[in-house]
């Protein structure tokens, strides 16, 4: 399975908007400095970025995929660096699910499993809350069940 | 709870010289700084003033006060320590969740007959549980009735017999703590020299700063030895003991079946003399002495042979056959000596990963030739293996670490693959124990092989996991949380309750 879609337009808002205020301060600090042929300039070179911030963004989104087998979660991730993560659910210490308030503008929330080891990285963002919620419940019985000691 | 509480009903306050010895040292400080300052030394000067006293005065009723709201009481399975006063800080610490109990005793605490008993728990570092100060037969009697209790043994159980394993000579010590300065010492001096050769005049500016360099080398190598003097390593049913310390000593045991990972490293000046240090990571935080976080990183063996290497990794490996009986612990019913080559020799592919004979093993083939773009200088020592118990990785060129993880102790299983090994269609494979940065690297593995080792060990973890929660009933002190053993039954599940009333 992998996020909601409702990630991909997250992101794609963050990357117009961060985008957008960038132009603005790029093209007024170019056209008071050096007139507006240099503002048009900064403008297009902001532009460009973004789209391919964008793109970098896109392709990232579809990157993140996750499973939930019998006895573990499997969590895909990267552009540059590919991760998979296999985690048992007999090893989680704890789940935290959380949503800062660009999440919760769009009705997402991040789940994360916590393991003994700091390395073992279970993060799955952009979830619907419902799908986080029932992914919460179902990390916390299946922990619970399969739990096994340090 | 009132803030000074009564005695009785078991509870118990610490030695009354408990106070003295935590804060002497800032006294004695603050002392000194106020006696400089008076004599002119630092400061302008004046006269001894009320107030220069005030904050020696304040440490001390500080540390009275603390040793008169704390107390604590052994209650079957659980330890409960209770501290502060307008802070109350309740804990219980579940004996059988115990991950290693150590007897930390300072200089002046030693010179007292005192000793600090300092138990670990996985977790946060405020899960661990302090005592200090306890006289030290007191101390030592703690100990054996917490590791008894966590065993699963009737808590009156005397404390078990031990058997040296090895020692390690104040000589060699100091020679292993003197070599690993010397690069830093080289680079120092050949820095001076150029120095001095660019402007003489600046010779005696050098000469001052090396004699500086030179105490800080000599302070570094005092530390190592004088914490580190002594070392001596025994085998009880108990867990692994380590003792050691010059001026100061500890004595740490670490339950067998709570080690998360062992860790051989060889650093390259070392090499020639054959000499490694074996270091086991244990599950927990390091408190207060703040020797990394996540886990415990425990020397097991600060230098020494790769005879000795072998011999204390059987021990510490749960994957090593169990250990004798309490009662029959003879030197005969140790496991006989796992031969190791020696470090250095450059053929870490052929290096045999420490198995018992009798278990099937392998070692997968090295790395592909293409991955010398990876890792052109490590790549001749890249290895890794495993069966269906253990996972071992070799890794590093200058440093060579060579880490073992019980495949029960696995928390996760990760594939990795950076653009590089991408192009080159490499992958590593992360085998993650309990801790911050204690895994197995399986270091630029083929792609496919990398995807197919991924199932592999996660499939192989799973079952020894089960085969060790299984066995727990039957292995006292075997995992805890897995609810076989009718101790661990009984246990709260919270493995610390703080709890804080204004």
């Amino acid at each position: 399975m992998s996020p909601s879609p409702r990630l991909w337009r997250m992101r794609s808002a963050e990357v117009m908007a961060g985008g957008g205020l960038l132009a603005v301060a790029a093209g007024t600090a170019a056209g008071l400095a050096a007139g507006p042929a240099a503002a048009a300039g900064a403008v297009a070179v902001v532009v460009l970025g973004s789209l391919a911030a964008l793109s970098f963004a896109r392709n990232r989104f579809r990157s993140w995929a996750y499973t939930e087998r019998d006895e573990d979660l499997i969590v895909e991730r990267g552009v540059l660096i590919r991760r998979l993560s296999v985690v048992p659910y007999g090893r989680m210490q704890f789940v935290d699910v959380s949503a800062g308030p660009i999440d919760r503008m769009f009705r997402l929330a991040t789940v994360k499993l916590h393991t003994a080891a700091a390395a073992s990285d279970a993060r799955i963002p952009g979830l619907e809350r419902e799908e986080a919620a029932r992914l919460r419940d179902r990390l916390a019985a299946l922990g619970e069940a399969k739990a096994a000691g340090l | 709870m009132s803030a000074t509480p009564g005695l009785g009903d078991g509870w118990r306050r610490l030695h009354p010289l408990s106070p003295l010895v935590r804060s002497y040292r800032g006294v004695l400080a603050v002392l000194a700084l106020a006696g400089l300052s008076t004599s002119g030394a630092v400061g302008s000067g004046n006269a001894p003033r009320w107030y220069d006293l005030a904050l020696p005065v304040i440490v001390a009723v500080a540390a009275i006060v603390n040793w008169l709201v704390t107390r604590w009481k052994l209650d079957g399975v659980t330890l409960r320590i209770e501290t502060g006063l307008l802070r109350r800080d309740s804990r219980q610490l579940p004996i059988a969740r115990i991950q290693a109990v150590d007897l930390v005793r300072p200089f002046l605490a030693r010179m007292l007959g005192l000793a600090e008993l300092r138990i670990r728990l996985a977790g946060s570092g405020h899960a661990d549980g302090r005592l200090a100060y306890l006289t030290e037969p007191a101390a030592v009697a703690l100990r054996a009735r917490l590791l008894a209790a966590h065993h699963g043994l009737d808590p009156a159980t005397p404390e078990p017999a031990e058997q040296i394993v090895t020692s390690v000579p104040a000589g060699r010590l100091v020679g292993a703590a003197a070599i690993s300065t010397v690069t830093t010492a080289g680079v120092v001096v050949a820095a001076g020299l150029v120095v001095a050769a660019v402007s003489p005049a600046g010779l005696v500016a050098v000469g001052g700063s090396l004699a500086w360099w030179l105490i800080i080398g000599g302070m570094t190598v005092w530390r190592h030895v004088s914490s580190q003097y002594g070392f001596t390593v025994a085998a009880s049913p108990d867990g692994v003991r380590i003792r050691r310390g010059l001026l100061g000593t500890v004595a740490e045991t670490i339950p067998v079946q709570r080690v998360q990972a062992v860790r051989m490293v060889e650093p390259l000046l070392w090499r020639p003399f054959h000499w490694c240090r074996l270091e086991v990571d244990v599950a927990g935080h390091a408190g207060v002495e703040g020797e990394g976080t996540g886990s415990v990183r425990k020397a097991l063996l600060p230098v020494g042979g790769p005879e000795e290497a072998g011999r204390l990794l059987r021990i510490a490996l749960p994957a090593a056959p169990p250990f004798p009986a309490p009662g029959d612990g003879s030197a005969a019913a140790l496991p006989p000596p796992m031969p190791l080559p020696a470090p250095g020799d450059g053929s870490a592919a052929a290096l045999p990963p420490p198995i018992p004979p009798t278990s099937p093993s392998r070692f997968t083939a090295p790395p592909p030739r293409r991955a010398r773009w990876k890792a052109p200088l490590s790549y001749h020592f890249l290895a890794a293996g495993h069966d269906g118990t253990l996972a071992v990785a070799v890794t590093g060129r200058v440093r060579r670490e060579t880490v073992w993880v019980p495949l029960a102790k696995a928390q996760s299983v990760r594939f990795v693959q950076g653009p590089l090994q991408r192009w080159l269609g490499l992958a590593t494979v992360h085998l993650d124990a309990a801790g911050r940065r204690v895994r197995a690297e399986f270091r630029e593995r083929r792609q496919e092989e990398a995807r197919s080792l991924v199932a592999e060990l996660a499939a192989l973890s799973r079952t020894a996991r089960r085969q060790e929660s299984r066995a727990a009933p039957a292995a006292p002190g075997g995992p805890v949380v897995a609810g076989g053993a009718g101790q661990a039954a009984s246990v709260a599940p919270p493995v610390k309750t703080s709890q804080s009333e204004a």
